[in-house]
């Protein structure tokens, strides 16, 4: 399928007066996919979203069908689906459109994936600053409860689920998969050390699943049109490389940052950034040159201009050094920004959000912090360049030094900036000059 | 048991350990903050990160690509582990950096210095200099954090085993993390201080000098101290101990490991309760009433410099024994020895044998047994209920004394049973010696009324009492931190104390006492008492090894015998 007859799949319903209630929803063909779904074995749904090759849209794109093979087969008792609404990647925002403007989407997914993890409840883990999705999330709920989409014997099908709507803690660590399970748990959201890996033992101690929203948008449309149609869109595997589960499906780019028309755009995996800043935001504002583009959300670093033509799936950013796709939230930065500012303000960022229980996370995002601080004050040393980049290479999991990736995301913006613009960081050091630019808060 | 490498080291490792016990196992050091053996694993210091490998069956080493933690890593056969690559090496330089890179460095002032994790692993895989160019961050100190316990916030490398030890082991859960990344601080609810009765364990746990003993702080530079093995005698858990000393006077007691006792920790009434041992109202010379009936002619107030008192113990101790002997030939039924259940079981021997000795008709008998409440028992649930009974990590004993026991023991050999002292009457016998040893009052009612004013008192005590104001002598003793001998805890388990310090002024250690007064030659040797006891009474047969080793010997349980019931 081609950019040019992709119709938004996902974002399909936004414009629709009255999206959030169920009766437009069920106009729509909503929860026509669930029936469906219902009438198969969860098995049978399983493999339909494993033959999809849908990965996991949360940043990390792990397999979605594949995770959940790996709950025990022989369980006594619940098993948990968690749904991770807690965006606060830098930049992400596709979670809040869904959820604001077509929650039962998003709900029908919970259902189906419920039924074919054999959940009896589902967590919904929303973002506590999300005060409007969490409105239109329980009127949402309410409604499907009063439908039979919920509770007891659902559509007579004989499966009982219960959804719980959970705001969240305020802390970007809380999007961490176990972070999130320690703080639906009423704790601190330190994630845990794996194994045991949540399929296992997640929340409350019981075996998990924990997916994203994105991801669960996506569960209705495969049911309905099946794992063909949705492996029509995208990047397909690479053959040359047995380890690439290609990257399928219809994806939200969040565009923000120095363009023109910031939003939320819907295309099929594999646009390239410069395609997408060009032709879908406007173009760099005022008209000037994109210097540095973070491909998807602050954690994965940065693309320079040279870069921009790599292609948006989850194999593309990896290949120009950054960390991945992420959550595909593009931020350009134009050329008339400093790269030290840029940094300074990803390194608060993560100094300010690191959960503190690995030492080197802990005491290096807020090094690299108090680093970049006396660079912008005109104090720097050159020799601060090559200190940033051993703190940033020595804190994370591929390391191996830290329990999570926080810390995987705090160092990339270090490294890719510093690699990519080595010039402009001697230049700023060595002209002694301060910065005035105002320092932008973080996401919270 | 699997083959581990450890640097090419090879040894046998128990499939339960982890990397950093197969590492002690060929010793090789792991450093490690967080971990810690009676703890949950949460590897978030990352000190103890190792490159671990696996054997293939061709022979071949493959190597995992990232650093692991060696306290959350398992070990299995074949298991290859490497401390010493300059992968490990490196970030053990980081890891110590970053820890210290807030961190006040104020070793000059701080009571850890010397026994400090953070001083030796930096001295021992750590860099000299930081480099860190900016102002470090400055936490308050948190003098309230405890009743006995300080917190100096800038110190704390948040390992937070001390937040763990409250959840997992007191259950009272106090202690938490409060704010975020490097701002982080252990803290307590406002109002609510860690005061259970095991929070001075955290000051043990914790690796730096961040928690502080109040009681210990700024009292004594650590190189200082002596240590002497020893064991608590605050209640029948009897646990495992270092007394702390120096030049005389002991500065803190700390919990010594032994999992045959207590395992690894000891209550507060334990730690901080040694202070009675330099009360100045202690016994400190032997006295003797004179002829006039008028008491304390050696009496404590006399200043040590008085010549007439320069050497009383060998007057004293054949005076006694003299009397003794008559009034035992005069009335041998009448003469009763109360013996304590604070002494050790070489002591109640060398009293019992003694007594025995000249005449087989005297009576033995045992002193009062203190017990305060029942049983205390950790980890509390959250409405302070007590934990089910395989749930039990710690218990503080309602029996406020170490060798019940051992003293029955003794005297159910020579006695044939285990009479109460204060079971006897009023007035019921004609002559007493009677033992204390006690930490507080001990003297109750009963007791007071069943010695009287009998024709001969002979009273051996750490403090005054009712009885020895009326004494006819008055033999200065030792504590139990200037004696030698062997205790049995509740369980049955006979473990060695080591003296550490000597009695105050003229006073003598129990031991010393008896051996001179049964006439007996040579010094007061624990080891050589320990096998003439073993070989005489068969329910103290275990002890016969002489040297009881750090943990301890358990007696052999005997249907016959009713030790374990009767605890």
């Amino acid at each position: 399928m081609s950019q040019s007859e992709f119709k938004p799949v996902l974002l399909g319903r936004i414009d629709r007066p009255d999206s959030q209630s169920l009766a437009s929803y069920r106009a729509d063909g909503g929860y026509e996919a669930l029936a469906k779904a219902l009438k198969m074995a969860n098995t049978e749904v399983i493999d339909v979203v494993k033959n999809s090759g849908l990965r996991g849209r949360g940043g990390a794109g792990f397999p979605t069908g594949l995770k959940w093979t790996f709950l025990p087969k022989d369980v006594n008792g619940p098993i948990y689906l968690c749904i991770n609404g807690d965006e606060s990647e830098p930049g992400t925002f596709n979670n809040r459109v869904l959820i604001e403007e077509d929650p039962h989407q998003v709900l029908e997914g919970i259902v189906i994936s419920s039924f074919a993890t054999r959940a009896t409840t589902a967590y919904f883990y929303l973002r506590y600053e999300y005060g409007r999705c969490y409105r239109t999330l329980k009127k949402a709920i309410d409604e499907m409860y009063a439908n039979n989409l919920l509770g007891k014997n659902i559509l007579g099908s004989g499966y009982d689920l219960d959804i719980y709507l959970h705001r969240g803690a305020c802390a970007y660590i809380c999007g961490e998969e176990t972070g999130l399970i320690e703080s639906l748990e009423g704790k601190r959201a330190w994630p845990r050390i794996k194994p045991p890996f949540p399929a296992i033992e997640g929340a409350f101690r019981r075996p998990t699943v924990v997916n994203n929203v994105e991801t669960m948008a996506c569960i209705p449309h495969i049911l309905k049109h099946g794992p063909e149609w949705f492996q029509s869109m995208g990047v397909p595997k690479d053959p040359n490389n047995p380890r690439d589960a290609g990257s399928y499906g219809p994806k939200l780019y969040c565009i923000s940052g120095h363009v023109n028309k910031p939003g939320l755009v819907e295309l099929p995996m594999g646009i390239t950034a410069r395609d997408l800043i060009d032709n879908h935001a406007g173009g760099v504002w005022k008209g000037r040159k994109a210097k540095a583009v973070i491909p998807g959300g602050l954690s994965m670093g940065f693309m320079t201009n040279a870069e921009l033509d790599t292609p948006l799936d989850f194999n593309g950013p990896g290949r120009v050094g950054c960390l991945g796709l992420g959550t595909a939230a593009v931020v350009v930065i134009d050329d008339q920004t400093s790269m030290v500012d840029v940094l300074y303000n990803a390194c608060r960022f993560f100094a300010h959000e690191s959960c503190g229980q690995c030492t080197p996370c802990r005491e290096g995002t807020a090094w690299s912090t108090k680093i970049l601080e006396r660079i912008r004050d005109g104090r720097g040393k050159l020799s601060d360049i090559d200190l940033l980049l051993e703190i940033s290479s020595s804190i994370g999991t591929i390391p191996g030094t830290t329990i999570c990736g926080l810390a995987d995301g705090a160092a990339w913006p270090i490294k890719t900036a510093i690699n990519k613009f080595r010039g402009e960081f001697e230049e700023y050091i060595k002209s002694g000059r301060r910065s005035e630019s105002p320092v932008l808060a973080g996401a919270h | 048991m699997v083959k581990v490498k450890i640097n090419d080291i090879e040894v046998d490792a128990d499939p339960k350990d982890n990397c950093i016990l197969a590492a002690r196992k060929a010793g090789v050091e792991i450093p490690h903050y967080c971990w810690h053996e009676c703890l949950s694993v949460v590897a978030s210091c990352r000190m103890c990160l190792v490159e671990v490998g696996e054997t293939k069956p061709d022979g071949t080493v493959a190597m995992g690509p990232k650093l692991v933690p060696g306290c959350q890593t398992p070990i299995k056969e074949g298991t290859v582990i490497r401390t010493d690559s300059s992968k490990v090496k490196t970030s053990q330089q980081m890891t110590l950096e970053l820890l210290l890179l807030n961190h006040p460095l104020d070793c000059s002032i701080c009571d850890q210095a010397g026994e400090c994790y953070l001083q030796d692993y930096t001295y021992k895989y750590g860099k000299a200099q930081s480099r860190l160019d900016e102002p470090k961050l400055h936490r308050e100190d948190k003098y309230h954090i405890g009743e006995q316990i300080a917190l100096f916030t800038d110190r704390c490398v948040m390992c937070t085993r001390c937040v763990r030890f409250t959840r997992e082991v007191s259950g009272t859960a106090e202690l938490q993390v409060v704010a975020r990344g490097s701002h982080e601080e252990i803290d307590v609810f406002p109002d609510t201080p860690c005061n259970n009765k095991l929070a001075g364990n955290v000051v043990d746990l914790c690796p730096v000098g961040a928690l502080c003993s109040k009681d210990f702080l700024y009292k004594k530079r650590v190189w200082w101290l002596k240590h002497a093995q020893s064991v608590c005698t605050g209640c029948s858990t009897g646990c495992s101990i270092h007394v702390d000393q120096n030049e005389n006077k002991v500065y803190r007691l700390r919990p010594r490991e032994n999992p045959q006792a207590q395992g690894h920790f000891m209550c507060d009434e334990g730690r901080f309760g040694f202070k009675y041992i330099h009360d100045d109202r202690r016994l400190k010379y032997p006295r003797l009433k004179t002829a006039t009936g008028h008491a304390s002619s050696a009496a404590d107030s006399t200043p040590a410099g008085d010549l007439s008192f320069a050497d009383p113990w060998p007057t004293i101790l054949g005076e006694a024994r003299k009397r003794i002997q008559t009034a035992i030939q005069n009335d041998p039924s009448g003469f009763v020895a109360v013996l304590s259940p604070f002494m050790s079981v070489e002591e109640a021997y060398l009293l019992a044998s003694f007594i025995k000795g000249i005449d087989p008709r005297t009576k033995l008998t045992l002193g009062p047994v203190p017990v305060v409440g029942s049983d205390d028992l950790y980890p509390k649930g959250p409405k302070g209920e007590p934990p089910l009974p395989s749930k039990v990590k710690f218990t503080i004993r309602a029996e406020k004394c170490p060798n019940r026991l051992g003293v029955e023991a003794v005297l159910r050999h020579f006695e044939r049973s285990v009479i109460h002292a204060e079971s006897l009457g009023k007035s019921s016998a004609s002559a007493w010696y009677v033992v204390g040893g006690y930490s507080t009052g001990w003297v109750n009612e009963k007791l007071d009324q069943a010695v009287g004013t009998p024709s001969l008192l002979i009273v051996q005590d750490i403090f005054p009492s009712p009885l020895s104001e009326r004494a006819d002598m008055v033999l200065a003793a030792g504590s139990f931190a200037e004696r030698e001998g062997t205790y049995v805890n509740h369980a049955g388990l006979a473990q060695a104390a080591h003296a550490s310090i000597r009695p105050p002024e003229e006073a003598r250690a129990d031991g010393r006492i008896l051996m001179e007064l049964a006439g007996r030659p040579g010094l007061f040797n624990a080891m050589a008492l320990r096998k003439e006891i073993a070989s005489t009474i068969p329910e103290l047969s275990a002890i016969c090894v002489g040297d009881l080793g750090d943990h301890g010997v358990r007696l052999a349980k005997n249907a016959n015998q009713p030790l374990a019931a009767k605890s």
